[in-house]
Formats: structure tokens, C-alpha cells, sequence
């Protein structure tokens, strides 16, 4: 029992933050193992930001318990700070300063001299592919770049954890795979990392294990392959070339699938749930030997959406709406 | 694709550097904070406007508009206002130190500042340095200006040396209150109402233009205990070689207790932001 608390980078109890009415945190319970990546999945103003501000010793909490690497972050705030690094979700840089004068300024504040900080950032930048945007200042980065230096900057001294708030909101798709590749590398050097994010994708690729949060609470907690299941494997779409042939089809899809299916407005298209991947290949060979003709036919991942929609019975737009109607 | 291959060789190689260095000394990351407000300086140079152009417009105003009036001569009202509006300039100034944290706070930097293991005054008392390197600068033109004008302190290199010290220490002091302002106030329009409200009333209502002797019995009473006062006179007593003790004590007295109340209270609003 000893054993596996020791391998706890973070654990919380009954984690509470108000704001006045608003209980932007309400009793979330975490446990993060040293040598992973832990996601915190949700939509916007589900509490993730709240958390990680709990846990990077930002704020304090209201009620219940967090530790860090077995630190009490109120008590232990110094302890804690020693050992983690925050990439917040607006760029924790000095957007007046360059590239290279902000990793000077941080590893001096962490105790490096000068003369070191300059090294170890020289060594960063490259690393970050950052060298020749080294002497701009930062406002005129891009976000992908923006997003890269403040990673650089995070791990001046390597922390035990990293914490990332939306480390890929607002990136371009070729940006936000670097970003991952780094993530990954890092973790693969021993980091500990808890990020937050409101893309399934996202903590699919990347979480060993994942929280779905909303309206403060966690909802569901497992790996990504148990939210799946829990949620369905995602969402076929058909298409066929005669709207004749729909209704047919729609039966042979619902026999194979053993699910309901929906006629879409577009009299062409057919869209059903999935539960197991399995199913879908005896569907496509069913289509085929009924003779009908199939223009598209394509399985998407189970969106954020349609996990919301599964555990707490509404779309992620509803949730917001909510979210902001509260404030 | 080899391109590839050798970034991620970089990284692994950054990656697995993880030295770790001794803490930073209160003292360097004081010297770190300061450094940052110096690279402010370099890439926004115009920032030193309040520091270069209030000193100058201050004295010729002043001097001018109401030298005549007052001492019968501006030569001869130069001599006497000079260490008043010296005081006065730069207790105004320092009302930049709050604008500027309140607009710098906002920004996600303070975010990383706050999670790093360092004594958390020293962002603020960095910046204050720096402020008082500005004060110097404008102090510095003021009395460069007000000599080519015709002022001579009686009491010498030294006198202006101890004058200029005890003003930029009330200075440092008195900065506190705008950074806990600036911590409190939500935008910088009611930040810069607030000190204009406290500034205006306690540099003129002084005796910074006038003796209080002129004035009547109620006001001369306000004037003589205000601390903007007090430092005018011991500046004055400085500068003319006949330094005013008394003034001094008080003015030391009034620094230490605006940096034992304002200062923990802007770090305790500094820690809960």
C-alpha cells in the first residue's frame, strides 16, 4: 500500500474552489502515477484551468487536499514549486523580451549563471527549432512558436511534473503534432505530465489515462480504450448513389450493426452509432452483396460531443452555454 | 526527413540534461527583475518620457509662471523652488510604478514568476530598483537644467549627494502604496484617479511653492505636518548647507512605516491575484 502511494506524482481529495456562487471546482479526486501522461478532459469552463492553478500552488483551495510528489501544496507551496513547471494556457512568457533573453531570465531566477543560462537555452532553442527566431521579440512569434519556447522554458531544470494547460488550443495541425512529439519525448526522459484539454483526439493520443470533467466534478475516469467503450466506437456514415436504395440499405446497416440507425435530411446519407469496430466490416461486405452502391463510407472517431452526450445526456454547446449563463 | 531525425536527436540530448542548479539568491533574482525592466527600457525607449520631459517642463513652468509673483524675481524663486519641484516631479513619477505592474500583472508571465521557487518580493522590488535608477535620471536633468538656470546650492556636491538620497528613499517607499494600489485597482484608469487624488492634494497643499508662513493658520497646520513637506525641508536643508535634522528624522520615520505597512500588504495581494 505504501509502495503505491510512493508512486503518486499527484493525488487529490475532494479538491473544492468557489467563485462567490460558482463552484468552478467541486470535489475532484485525481491520482496520477510518476512516469505518465494524465489528460483532464472537458469543455471550457469545466474547472480544468481551476485545478491546475490548485495544484501549480496558484491558488488555494477552498476544501480538500492536494499533494504533489507527496507536498501538501498549501503547507509545502516552496517544496512543490522546487519540483513542477507550468505552461499556462496563455503563453507564461515575457512577450516584450526575446526568445533568448526570456530563457536567460528564467534560468537565472532558477540559479544558473549567466553564463550557464545563456548555454542551456542556446541547447533549448535549438532543440525547440526556436535558434533563428532567438533574438525576435516574442510578441511577434507565431503560436505554434509562442507555444514551443513556453515548453522550452518549462524545462530549463527538468521538473518532476509538467503541468500543461490546452497545450495545443489554437494551433495548426503540423504545430500541435510537434507539440505531442515533445510531450512524448519528455515523458520518455522521466517527466511526469498532467495536461488539460478539450479535444478526445488529444488525450487519446497522448493520456495514459484520462478525466473527463465537467461543471467541476469528474464524471468518468479511465483509460482512453475504457472511455471508448463507454461511449461507442464512434459514428459510421454512409453514403449511397441511389436515395431509392436508402431505406434497404438502412436495414441491412441496422441487421449488421445491431444498432439503430438515422435517416439524415440529406436523402442520401445514412449515419449510425457504432459499438464495436467488428461490425463495421460485415456491414460494408452486406452493402456490397445487396447490390447497393455506397459513394462514401467512413468511420470517425467518437467526438468530445458525443462523450458529453453519452455520460451527461448533452452536447458540449448546451454545457457551455450553461457554464457562461452561471457567471 | 534527416532534418527530423536530428531535432529529435536535439531534444533527447536537451532532454536529458537535467542538471540542477543551486536556488537563486534572493539578491540575484532581484538583479534578474531589475535586468528585465532595463531590456523593457531598451526595446521601448519612449517609456523614459515621464522621467526626461516632466523635470524640464515642471521647472520652467513653475519658475517662470510664478516666480515673479511670489519672489519678485524668477532668479530669486529659482533658488528657493528648485528642491521643491525636484521633490515634487519625482513623487509624481513614482505613480508609473503602479501603472506599469498593473498593466504588467495581467500578462501570463506572472503566472510562471509565481510557480518558480524564488522569494516572491523580489519581481517587485527588482522593478522598484529600476524605478529608482529613473528617478536618479530625472533628478539628475532637473538639476542639470536648473543649473544652466542659475541655481547654486550653498550646500555643495555633498549636499545635493544627500539631498537627492533621502528623496529617492521616500520614493522607494512611498512606491509601495501604488503597487498595492495597482494590485486592488481593476483598470488603470481608476488606478491613476486614485494616486492623482492622493498626490495632487499632499504636493501642492505643502510647502513645496510657498512658505506656510503665507498661509492661514488652518492650512500652515496641515502643511507643516504633511511628510511631502518634511522631505522638502530636508531636502532644502541639504542643498542650501543648512540640513534640518528634525525633517530628516521624520521623513526616515514615515519611509520605514510605509514600507512595513505597504509593503507585506502588496505581497499578500500579490500571493492571492
Amino acid at each position: 500500500m505504501s509502495n503505491s502511494k510512493e508512486e503518486l506524482a499527484i493525488e487529490t481529495v475532494g479538491l473544492v474552489k468557489h467563485f462567490g456562487e460558482n463552484r468552478a471546482v467541486d470535489g475532484v479526486d485525481l491520482s496520477v502515477k510518476k512516469g505518465t501522461i494524465y489528460g483532464v478532459l472537458g469543455p471550457n469552463g469545466a474547472g480544468k484551468t481551476t485545478t491546475i492553478r490548485m495544484l501549480t500552488t496558484l491558488l488555494k483551495a477552498d476544501a480538500g487536499k492536494a499533494k504533489v510528489l507527496g507536498f501538501d501544496v498549501s503547507k509545502d507551496a516552496d517544496q512543490v514549486r522546487q519540483r513542477i513547471s507550468l505552461t499556462g494556457q496563455f503563453a507564461s512568457l515575457d512577450e516584450d523580451l526575446s526568445g533568448m533573453e526570456n530563457m536567460v531570465m528564467i534560468g537565472r531566477l532558477l540559479g544558473f549563471t549567466r553564463k550557464e543560462a545563456k548555454q542551456r537555452g542556446q541547447e533549448l532553442l535549438t532543440a525547440f527549432d526556436l535558434q533563428d527566431a532567438a533574438k525576435r521579440q516574442v510578441k511577434n512569434y507565431s503560436g505554434g512558436m509562442r507555444r514551443r519556447l513556453d515548453i522550452a522554458a518549462s524545462i530549463i531544470v527538468s521538473p518532476e511534473i509538467l503541468f500543461l494547460d490546452e497545450p495545443t488550443t489554437g494551433l495548426d495541425p503540423r504545430s500541435r503534432n510537434q507539440v505531442w512529439d515533445i510531450i512524448r519525448l519528455l515523458v520518455d526522459a522521466g517527466t511526469t505530465v498532467l495536461l488539460t484539454t478539450q479535444y478526445l483526439d488529444e488525450a487519446d493520443q497522448l493520456a495514459d489515462r484520462i478525466a473527463v470533467i465537467d461543471h467541476g466534478k469528474v464524471i468518468a475516469e479511465g483509460t482512453s480504450s475504457e472511455l471508448k467503450a463507454s461511449v461507442g466506437s464512434g459514428k459510421l456514415h454512409v453514403r449511397v448513389l441511389d436515395p431509392e436504395a436508402r431505406d434497404d440499405a438502412a436495414q441491412i446497416l441496422k441487421g449488421a450493426l445491431e444498432v439503430d440507425v438515422q435517416l439524415g435530411s440529406d436523402p442520401l446519407v445514412i449515419t449510425a452509432q457504432v459499438s464495436d469496430h467488428k461490425h463495421v466490416a460485415r456491414a460494408l461486405t452486406d452493402l456490397a452483396s445487396a447490390n447497393i452502391t455506397i459513394t462514401d463510407f467512413s468511420l470517425g472517431q467518437p467526438s468530445l460531443d458525443e462523450v458529453f452526450l453519452t455520460l451527461t445526456g448533452k452536447p458540449v454547446e448546451d454545457q457551455v452555454k450553461e457554464a457562461e449563463g452561471n457567471v | 526527413m534527416s532534418q527530423n531525425l536530428n531535432q529529435t536527436e536535439a531534444l533527447k540530448q536537451a532532454l536529458s540534461n537535467r542538471s540542477r542548479p543551486k536556488k537563486a539568491s534572493p539578491l540575484s533574482t532581484c538583479a534578474t527583475f531589475s535586468g528585465r525592466m532595463l531590456l523593457k527600457i531598451k526595446y521601448v525607449p519612449e517609456q523614459l518620457f515621464d522621467v526626461t520631459a516632466f523635470p524640464v517642463i515642471y521647472l520652467l513652468m513653475f519658475t517662470y509662471l510664478f516666480g515673479g509673483a511670489i519672489a519678485g524675481s524668477t532668479s530669486a524663486y529659482l533658488q528657493f523652488v528648485l528642491p521643491g519641484i525636484l521633490v515634487l516631479t519625482v513623487v509624481m513619477i513614482t505613480m508609473y510604478t503602479g501603472i506599469e505592474l498593473n498593466n504588467d500583472i495581467k500578462k501570463g508571465i506572472f503566472d510562471r514568476f509565481r510557480t518558480l521557487p524564488i522569494w516572491n518580493p523580489s519581481v517587485l522590488v527588482g522593478a522598484l530598483i529600476v524605478d529608482v535608477v529613473r528617478y536618479l535620471m530625472a533628478s539628475t536633468i532637473m538639476l542639470i537644467l536648473g543649473y544652466l538656470l542659475g541655481f547654486r546650492a550653498d550646500g555643495g556636491i555633498l549636499g545635493i549627494i544627500l539631498g537627492l538620497a533621502i528623496l529617492l528613499f521616500f520614493s522607494f517607499s512611498i512606491s509601495w502604496i501604488w503597487t498595492t494600489l495597482s494590485l486592488i485597482m481593476r483598470s488603470e484608469k481608476s488606478l491613476m484617479a486614485a494616486s492623482m487624488m492622493i498626490l495632487f492634494p499632499t504636493t501642492f497643499v505643502s510647502n513645496v511653492f510657498v512658505a506656510p508662513e503665507t498661509m492661514p493658520n488652518w492650512l500652515a497646520a496641515f502643511v507643516k505636518v504633511n511628510p511631502i513637506s518634511l522631505l522638502v525641508d530636508a531636502v532644502r536643508g541639504f542643498m542650501e548647507g543648512t540640513p534640518d535634522y528634525h525633517a530628516l528624522l521624520w521623513v526616515c520615520v514615515v519611509s520605514v512605516l510605509l514600507i512595513a505597512i505597504f509593503g507585506p500588504l502588496t505581497m499578500f495581494l500579490y500571493k492571492r491575484k
